[in-house]
């Protein structure tokens, strides 16, 4: 018996290593092709580059990364507002049957998958921007709005859990000094639970960057640097998914160096997000 | 902690199912990969063939002109399929015309302009010429669309068209040709360029320098936005591909492309 346990304990430490094996074999596929290119053409002609033909040979990323942060930038603007006040309902006022029903709603708008977010946005987001704000309508506000929607399940959920692993004490005491609801709301628990809700945010970050599909089918995918809301843009992610199938040679590096950089983002903000959700329980 | 583990065996179980099935995919059967224009009317053709050879297996993938040479290049296909004249590197491989096709620069039906010159064209996708007021239209801002860098669509466009000038970096860009008649159908300030096949009642294909995109213009040279689709093989094709290749260029096979709005290679 003891030798099965020992077995079977053995295979899941196997098991759950292997993971991190296929996060090491992905980060250094990812290098082995994309860092080449990146030498070639050198780093800062990489990132600080306007211009990308890839059939002349030119690869300069900056305007999508200059894209992908103003589309999450426009998404944060409308999901952190709508996103932590669902939570503070949720975890403050909302009535139990209520709650029944919402919960799982929110859940469910996190499993709606994203190329259905990105099919609704072009059916009815898009031509409104078209019809009532001029331009193509496959815009960075289209694409922000989209966003904004998707990265409210994380920041919800995140939030309400920080707010209710609050000790009841806090809100009890509040309210014996004779503050009200809100005023304990607003200077008692968001500010205790700052770090859990800065951590979802982060992490809505991270998601809005990561969006790939729906971006594509919204965002217009122009290669110019954007200098409004309304105009097209295309982001790290839709740059690599739109021109990956036909890519070859340096072109195909340059979408893999391209991955390297939103690698890097990415590893940014979720350490980020790890060290703010640790300085909460300490 | 354990919602995680259970997350992380669920995806290696997933994994390895992948690894799997990628194993036993080397079934008999004839594979072509190439250009997304293209791949509509394999598929037809896949069809008809399999219903004439019912113990014949055809698998059709897209992916792109370009990722179709690389795909026999590696012998991940049979057939490779080819929307734009072969390039200088790839000269070395074996390609037969199946049909021919014809770009149609699209509008909105509800666009007043009807008829461009090509070098009016140029001058609206290198970003010029900005305004449909200029070339005799309501005056708004030209929506330019293009397809992705690599698209055989795009190849063919840049060299008929094109030239030299480059495809203004202003322009939506879309990896199908089906979104882009979508987006043209949908905003009465866009043109962009598709395939003569897949034109529908949405979009309005414009005359080039007066002549219209049909069959006749086609055929008798004054349309010239046409265009090569080629079958690329690594070798000379033998055995079952040169049946399907025989069949694609038989009486039959090419009336089916014809009846999709292709231009048939062999005349009756």
């Amino acid at each position: 018996m003891e030798i099965k346990e020992k077995v079977i304990e053995k295979i899941l430490l196997i098991i759950a290593f292997s993971t991190i094996l296929i996060l090491a074999l992905i980060a250094f596929f990812i290098f082995e092709q994309g860092s080449s290119l990146i030498w070639k053409v050198g780093l800062k002609n990489f990132i600080l580059g306007d211009r990308w033909v890839p059939s002349k040979g030119e690869f300069g990323i900056l305007p999508m990364i200059v894209g992908s942060f103003w589309v999450t930038f426009g998404a944060l603007i409308l999901g952190i507002p709508l996103g932590l006040s669902s939570a503070i309902f949720l975890c403050e006022w909302i009535p139990p049957m209520v709650a029944m029903f919402l919960r799982p709603a929110i859940h469910l708008l996190a499993a709606i998958p994203s190329v259905i977010y990105g099919f609704w946005g072009l059916i009815t987001i898009v031509p409104i921007i078209r019809n009532y704000l001029g331009g193509p309508g496959l815009s960075i506000l289209s694409g922000s709005i989209i966003l904004g929607i998707m990265i409210l399940p994380t920041i919800i959920s995140i939030s309400e859990d920080s707010l209710k692993a609050l000790p009841p004490s806090y809100k009890a005491g509040a309210l014996a000094l004779g503050a009200t609801h809100w005023q304990t709301i607003w200077r008692v628990l968001i500010p205790a639970a700052r770090s859990g809700i800065l951590a979802s945010i982060i992490l809505g970050m991270g998601r809005a960057i990561g969006e790939t599909m729906a971006m594509i089918m919204i965002l217009g995918n122009a290669v110019k640097m954007p200098s409004s809301f309304l105009d097209s843009a295309r982001t790290l992610t839709t740059n690599i998914g739109i021109e990956m199938g036909y890519s070859t040679g340096d072109h195909r590096q340059a979408l893999f160096a391209t991955g390297i950089i939103l690698f890097f983002i990415i590893m940014i903000l979720n350490s980020l997000a790890i060290i703010i959700s640790r300085r909460r329980t300490r | 902690m354990d919602k995680k583990y259970k997350i992380q065996n669920i995806l290696i179980l997933f994994l390895l199912f992948i690894l799997i099935n990628g194993c036993q995919k080397q079934k008999a059967g004839i594979t072509l990969a190439g250009s997304n224009s293209i791949t509509p009317f394999a598929e037809l053709l896949a069809e008809e063939y399999m219903l004439i050879n019912p113990q014949s297996r055809i698998h059709v993938q897209d992916g792109g002109s370009t990722a179709g040479i690389v795909a026999i290049r590696n012998n991940a296909a049979h057939i490779g399929m080819c929307s734009r004249p072969l390039s200088p590197t790839e000269r070395d491989l074996h390609s037969v015309i199946i049909a021919k096709d014809a770009i149609a620069i699209i509008v909105h039906p509800k666009n007043p302009v009807e008829d461009l010159s090509i070098s009016q064209i140029r001058l609206i996708f290198s970003g010029k010429i900005r305004n449909w007021r200029e070339v005799g239209g309501l005056s708004n801002p030209i929506v330019v669309i293009t397809r992705e860098e690599g698209s055989g669509t795009r190849d063919s466009f840049q060299k008929m068209v094109m030239g030299k000038d480059e495809i203004t970096l202003e322009a939506l860009v879309q990896d199908a040709s089906g979104t882009i008649r979508q987006l043209v159908a949908d905003d009465p300030n866009a043109i962009g360029y598709i395939s003569l096949g897949l034109v529908n009642e949405k979009v309005k294909p414009l005359k080039i320098a007066g002549v219209e995109p049909t069959f006749k213009n086609i055929e008798n040279g004054k349309y010239t936005l046409v265009r090569p689709f080629l079958f690329v093989f690594k070798c000379e094709p033998e055995g079952e591909v040169k049946t399907f290749l025989d069949f694609v260029l038989s009486k039959r096979g090419q009336q089916l492309l014809a009846k999709e709005g292709l231009v048939p290679v062999i005349q009756e």
